[in-house]
């Protein structure tokens, strides 16, 4: 298969979209392909999930047993199985779909193979346990477009997650993949470039620079060597989107970064992966080569004169090589520490040369933008933010996954009618969005549509799209420390504020935590977090008091509480809890005091115990060990 | 006016070129933005801009956040505040930051008076210890040369620029990140453990106490107290030029004569002078630039050319570390403080019959290097060294200070007889192309046997990195290289292991300007005007000498009559030439 | 900990490999620990001198990077995800439980060479938090008293 043109293109589509012709019908009745089965008429596929999240949970071995089953049954060759990338409901996985019945089995087990291929498979019969049960109805739903978890989404970035084999580059094909390549190199790069600007696309990355703006920029500066990067160092903690994307559909990154390319005259393609991402890594190996292999990466591009090729960079565990310039120091081979912008990247970047750095969400839009048009992109979401966004919901929810929205969505919509609300009938109490350059935000925000401009007027942050949702058992000077915490150890350690300020900052939160904080505390800790905003040298440290700031601002009392009352109402804060035995309820069976690792309980035998608060360590040994639920802590 | 730009600081108006930072446009109109990791000796190629420190931190119109100055390029019509309050208070916090990492223990630091920070602190008006915390607590070293309390350390990454993009030595640089960043040679081990060359230009450019020289002051107070010892002086040529600054005169005051009056005040028996040394190196180098260059030109294949000085200990040891394959280039010829020491203890001391032990000879010298070169066991005659140990400049002005002594005030005295006289090629031992200039003086006068008709030779002066020269010597066109800075050192070194180098003679000079730019100096602070002013000082000092070529010194002559023989004569063999070893890691 | 001589001139093969290209220097650490399972002083050395670059530029890159270690790890490397995910719900928790099991600290390695303790950020399984891996196994939905069980499963 070599693609030279984009006719040729066009007849591989035509021949590849027969292949996917079942999965894009959409027919909830099984019992005519069961039927046709049985008359030896092909096909059904079985799509698993092979997401990291779903492999974590075996989905690998559902795979096997799946094969080994279709092959005992002697119908292997009349059913494919297909392994796509992530379906995005996490929280549900592993997620198994059969078309073209559209049929999405839930947290299915590698013992539940069986059971499919026969009942489903063979007899046409739904496994119906394996189904999604409506939390409020109870109402098992087999079709996923009518859960509401996919209902409210709108899935442009993730088109082609848990729909096409990602590691074959036909099934990209076959949904309008390289078209938009192939259409933009028959027109003038400055009329591609006008329609990236024109869509309104915006970095998802965190800050939101528009992205056509950004390779206008990169086009001015002339160099023999110029180069794209894809910025695929995803590290916010809680965050999976970039993942799921180059695990379930990296050839449109390549596509992106190619069209990238012809807009800004590079010829060079750099993507630089967190090395925590080995299947990632993996699927876009797979789609480089697969891409070399049929001409569409190398000389000479479909029969034009536009040569572009990607090479893989490997991140190493620093979180700050999000970061571009950082970034770009690390694919240099150095430690990734932030310089000054300016000179920007899109001047003086990769060993000197204009870079263009964008993240792979941001990237994955292009594509799609130009097939479909910049006036359709740019009707979807609110007046300066546009298209949709894409979040890794996890937390406190009843669906964690990874979602998709039109932006201007409001997180109540996400939080209650995608996520299926808090887990555990608990209270909702905050979300946090941006990871540790954003913050918590709380009830009173649940109606805000949200975009760039509104998450940063809230005192949060788009960011790269984690959401974590927080219920009345979480701390937040505990929530802020933990972010804090997390911005300490990845410090690259250049500038005064993020190297001593965030390491102090973290210090004055372990004291309130720890019952030691004075109210003076909660001055400096605000005035500390504005100077480190104001002077820290790279956006990392710029944004790093945002978890601290917002939960100041948003929660006061609950720091309050800690200081003068030495009270952490979630019960989070170890230092602060007192542990005691109730009289009333305790048996005397000394199970507790055996058991306490500090010997801080003392009693006879048959009578109530007590436990000794200053040699109490809050261990909570006693708790569980203690039978009949005499043990208070406060 | 093309590529001038005009922009507002402060409500003032000022136009400054293109290119222009924020910092020197605000200084260009007298306002000094405080600064604590940026420094630029501008026209040298010390520069470190890391924008780190956010202590020179300023608000620019339609910014979110304050811009470091030091780093943040002039545009049109560009809006600065330097002194808002926001300004002030953020960077008063930052400057507390950077203090509730760092001891406090400025009252006994060796660093009290001249660290950059503390002047920040009481500019700041800082009375409190603001932000307490965890401290720091990292490795702490004392070598022969340079002490190292990363302690004290703020990160600035100065010497870690020197270190490598001006020296290219590599032994120091950051390891780990965020609040466990410390500057630290490889693995965290010792400088003795790793190719340091010594040069200490990383403790010229700390701003704080974190990189300190060997402090000899004490030892030669001892030394000076004690009857049973004779101690004689020596300084460089460099040091006179510098000196004055400790107390407040004027970059580039000559003091050779208040120089050699505080020594015979601090106690010191005989106050001689390295400048003597530095005409007895032109002769033997001399003659062994002569020597190779005969042997050249009557055919010989085998000859090593270019000849390297080898006055610089620290670039003896960057060649003895980095290229143990060439060590046959450089002159065989001792520096002039060793060659001073192997003279006092043989023909001095037998006139005076003064036995070796008892005999203490001291060398004052702009340099940290000198330190390590006095332990060298090659120097030493059975365990005594030629030079015992070696004080730096702002060591000898802590002494003064401490005896008592009023040095502004001091009369002029001369150094004494027989090892005190120079000539002025002696003096400009002192800045970078002096050494070159002296030889060349001889050189040309001894192989043409003509005089030569003007004793300047311009090409190998000045700040260049890399100058070159051609000097017609009786229709032979000599080439001549003069370096400064070991990584303009390691340019000309890799293009002789390449074969590419095509040069007679080379020399080259650690440190930035030379000797004047020395790591045992007072502190230039970033200031390049002091370099400057010491090296015009240097020439002055040679413009005022009644003999101004090595060869002519009528105390050399004698030396060699009385005692020497001929230069690269047997005994000038043994006493005056040494051999470099391979010390590859 | 000596370093043989073959894994030495692997270490020059790999660099090699990269044209010796200072440029790739994380690239080679990178292939490096795959093949030596850790990247101690010698190997900094042998690829300093491939790369023509001071070891000490080497080491600060080492020490830079979280993912590159200068000790072996364990035959058994642990690792618990501190992701946000995770940490609400109680990874935290978990770490803790597989330090006082295991008795090493984050970064140690247990004497007898079988566990090593780390944190990472977010293995994208936010649906099983809070989560571990062991080796290549991933283990979630964890809570602190089931982790002495999964480690005496790999101590026998």
């Amino acid at each position: 298969m070599f693609i030279n043109s984009p006719d040729a293109l066009e007849s591989i589509r035509q021949e590849a979209v027969k292949a996917l012709s079942l999965r894009e019908k959409s027919n909830s009745s099984i019992s005519a392909e069961a039927a046709g089965l049985e008359k030896g008429t092909p096909h059904m596929q079985i799509l698993c999930c092979g997401g990291t999240g779903c492999k974590a949970s075996e989905s690998a071995k559902i795979v096997e047993n799946f094969h080994a089953s279709l092959e005992a049954h002697g119908i292997a060759d009349k059913v494919d199985v297909v392994v796509p990338g992530c379906f995005g409901f996490c929280e549900k996985g592993p997620i198994v779909k059969i078309v073209p019945d559209n049929t999405f089995y839930t947290s299915v087990r590698p013992s539940d193979v069986e059971e499919i291929v026969t009942s489903h498979i063979i007899a046409g019969v739904k496994v119906e346990r394996l189904l999604y049960q409506d939390p409020g109805s109870g109402e098992h739903i087999s079709d996923s477009k009518h859960m509401n978890f996919y209902r409210k989404q709108l899935r442009i970035a993730l088109r082609n997650c848990g729909f096409i084999n990602p590691e074959d580059i036909r099934e990209y094909i076959a949904r309008d993949g390289y078209k938009a390549l192939a259409d933009s190199l028959k027109r003038d790069s400055a009329d591609v470039l006008a329609d990236i600007k024109a869509s309104g696309l915006r970095g998802r990355g965190g800050a939101g620079f528009p992205t056509g703006v950004k390779w206008d920029i990169a086009r001015k500066f002339d160099a023999p060597d110029k180069y794209v990067v894809c910025n695929a160092d995803e590290g916010d903690p809680g965050a999976f989107m970039d993942r799921s994307i180059m695990e379930g559909d990296p050839n449109s990154v390549l596509e992106a970064m190619m069209i990238c390319g012809y807009c800004i005259n590079a010829h060079h393609g750099l993507i630089y992966i967190r090395a925590e991402y080995p299947l990632a890594v993996h699927r876009l190996q797979v789609a480089i080569a697969q891409a070399r292999e049929c001409g569409l990466l190398g000389k000479n591009i479909l029969g034009t004169c536009f040569d572009f090729d990607i090479e893989i960079r490997y991140g190493a565990g620093a979180f700050v090589c999000g970061e571009e310039t950082a970034l770009i120091h690390s694919m240099e081979g150095k430690r990734g520490e932030p310089t000054l912008k300016p000179p920007f990247p899109a001047e003086a970047g990769y060993f000197g040369r204009p870079t263009n750095v964008n993240n792979v969400e941001t990237l994955a839009n292009v594509p799609v933008i130009l097939t479909k048009g910049p006036q359709w992109f740019a009707s979807i979401g609110t007046e300066k933010s546009k298209g949709t966004k894409v979040f890794a919901l996890a937390g406190k929810i009843n669906n964690v996954g990874l979602i998709e929205v039109p932006m201007g969505t409001t997180l109540r919509e996400i939080i209650y009618d995608i996520g299926g609300g808090v887990k555990n009938g608990k209270k909702f109490k905050a979300v946090q969005t941006g990871g540790p350059s954003g913050g918590c935000l709380t009830e009173k925000h649940l109606d805000i549509p949200i975009d760039y401009e509104s998450l940063a007027a809230a005192g949060s942050m788009m960011g790269s799209g984690g959401m974590i949702v927080m219920d009345e058992d979480d701390c937040m000077v505990s929530v802020a420390k933990f972010f804090l915490e997390f911005t300490v150890g990845e410090s690259c350690g250049k500038c005064t504020p993020c190297r001593i300020g965030n390491k102090r900052m973290l210090e004055i939160l372990d004291r309130i935590t720890d019952g030691r904080g004075t109210m003076e505390d909660l001055d400096t800790l605000e005035n500390l977090a504005k100077v480190i905003k104001d002077t820290a040298l790279c956006g990392l440290g710029q944004t790093s008091p945002n978890p601290v700031l917002s939960t100041l601002a948003n929660f006061r009392e609950e720091y309050e509480e800690h200081v003068r009352d030495h009270v952490c109402r979630a019960h989070k804060c170890k230092s602060l809890l007192t542990y005691s035995i109730d009289p009333v309820l305790c048996k005397g069976c000394s199970a507790c005091a055996r058991g306490c690792p500090a010997e801080a309980i003392v009693g006879e035998v048959r009578k109530p115990f007590v436990i000794n608060p200053e040699k109490c360590i809050r261990c909570g040994m006693c708790i569980s060990r203690c039978k009949f639920g005499a043990i208070n802590v406060i | 006016m093309e590529n001038m730009i005009t922009l507002t600081i402060d409500n003032r108006a000022v136009s400054v070129p293109k290119g222009t930072t924020v910092l020197d446009a605000a200084a260009s109109i007298g306002i000094n933005i405080p600064a604590l990791c940026h420094m630029d000796l501008k026209g040298t190629c010390v520069k470190n801009a890391p924008a780190s420190c956010r202590i020179c931190v300023v608000e620019i119109e339609g910014r979110r956040n304050l811009a470091p100055s030091c780093a943040t390029m002039v545009t049109e019509g560009m809006i600065v505040r330097t002194n808002s309050a926001r300004v002030v208070r953020a960077r008063k916090t930052v400057a507390e930051l950077i203090l509730s990492d760092h001891p406090n223990d400025c009252l006994t630091c060796p660093k009290c008076n001249d660290c950059e920070l503390q002047k920040l602190v009481t500019r700041f008006n800082i009375r409190r210890m603001t932000y307490k915390g965890e401290q720091s607590t990292r490795k702490k070293e004392e070598t022969v040369a340079i002490v190292r309390n990363m302690d004290k350390c703020i990160l600035c990454r100065r010497c870690e620029t020197v270190c490598n993009q001006v020296q290219t030595v590599g032994v120091l640089g950051a390891v780990r990140r965020g609040f466990e960043t410390t500057i630290a040679p490889t693995f965290d081990r010792m400088f003795k453990d790793t190719d340091c060359s010594y040069c200490g230009q990383c403790v010229a450019v700390c701003p704080t106490g974190a990189l300190m020289e060997r402090d000899n002051t004490d030892r030669l107070l001892d030394d000076l107290c004690n009857p049973d010892k004779i101690v004689i002086a020596q300084p460089a040529p460099a040091v006179r030029v510098a000196l004055g600054e400790e107390f407040g005169m004027e970059p580039g005051t000559i003091v050779t004569g208040k120089l050699a009056t505080s020594l015979r005040y601090l106690g010191f028996d005989h106050v001689f002078d390295t400048d003597f040394a530095a005409d007895l190196t032109i002769m033997e180098e001399g003659a062994e630039i002569l020597h190779r260059l005969k042997a050249f030109l009557g055919g010989d294949k085998s000859v090593k050319l270019p000849i390297m000085t080898s006055c610089c200990p620290a670039w003896v040891n960057f060649y003895e570390h980095n290229y143990p394959d060439l060590l046959e280039y450089p002159s065989s010829a001792k520096s002039p403080a060793q060659m001073f020491g192997a003279i006092a203890k043989t023909y001095w001391a037998q006139k005076m019959g003064i036995p070796r032990e008892k005999l203490v000879v001291v060398s004052i010298m702009p340099c940290l290097a000198k330190k390590f070169e006095c332990e060298r066991e090659e120097f030493s005659v059975d365990g005594n060294p030629d030079v015992d140990y070696s004080i730096s400049t702002r060591e000898l002005a802590r002494l003064i200070k401490r005896s008592n002594i009023d040095f502004k005030s001091l009369p002029d005295s001369d150094f004494d007889s027989p090892l005190g006289e120079s000539s002025g090629a002696g003096a400009i031992f002192g800045a970078t192309g002096g050494v070159m200039e002296a030889a060349l003086r001889t050189v040309y006068e001894v192989y043409t046997g003509k005089t030569l008709p003007r004793l300047e030779f311009t090409d190998v002066r000045g700040l260049d990195g890399i100058k070159e020269a051609t000097i017609d010597l009786a229709g032979f066109p000599l080439k001549v290289c003069v370096a400064h800075t070991l990584g303009n050192a390691r340019i000309l070194m890799d293009k002789l292991r390449a074969g590419e180098l095509d040069y007679h003679v080379v020399e080259v000079m650690a440190c930035p300007g030379g000797c004047i730019g020395g790591a045992g100096q007072p502190y230039h602070h970033g200031n390049v005007e002091v370099l400057k002013a010491r090296a015009r000082a240097i020439y002055r000092e040679d413009e005022g000498k009644p003999i101004r070529k090595s060869h002519e010194n009528p105390d050399i002559q004698k030396l060699y009559r009385e005692f020497l023989g001929e230069p690269l004569g047997e005994r000038s063999e043994k006493l005056l030439h040494t051999k470099y070893f391979n010390k590859a890691k | 900990m000596k370093v043989s001589c073959e894994a030495l001139r692997k270490v020059e093969e790999i660099c090699k490999k990269f044209n010796n290209d200072p440029g790739e220097l994380i690239t080679i650490l990178h292939e490096c620990q795959n093949s030596l399972g850790y990247i101690p002083e010698d190997v900094q050395r042998v690829i300093a001198r491939c790369l023509g670059i001071p070891a000490q530029k080497v080491y600060g890159v080492v020490t830079f990077y979280s993912f590159f270690s200068m000790v072996p790890k364990g035959k058994y490397p642990v690792s618990v995800c501190l992701g946000t995910a995770c940490y609400v719900r109680g990874g935290d928790k978990v770490l803790e439980e597989f330090k006082r099991v295991l008795g090493i600290e984050v970064g140690e390695t247990t004497p007898d060479g079988k566990f090593s303790l780390d944190c990472l950020r977010c293995v994208g399984a936010c649906g099983l938090a809070p989560v571990a891996t062991i080796g290549e196994k991933v283990y979630g939905r964890l809570n602190p008293s089931d982790i002495k069980k999964i480690v005496s499963e790999f101590d026998s």
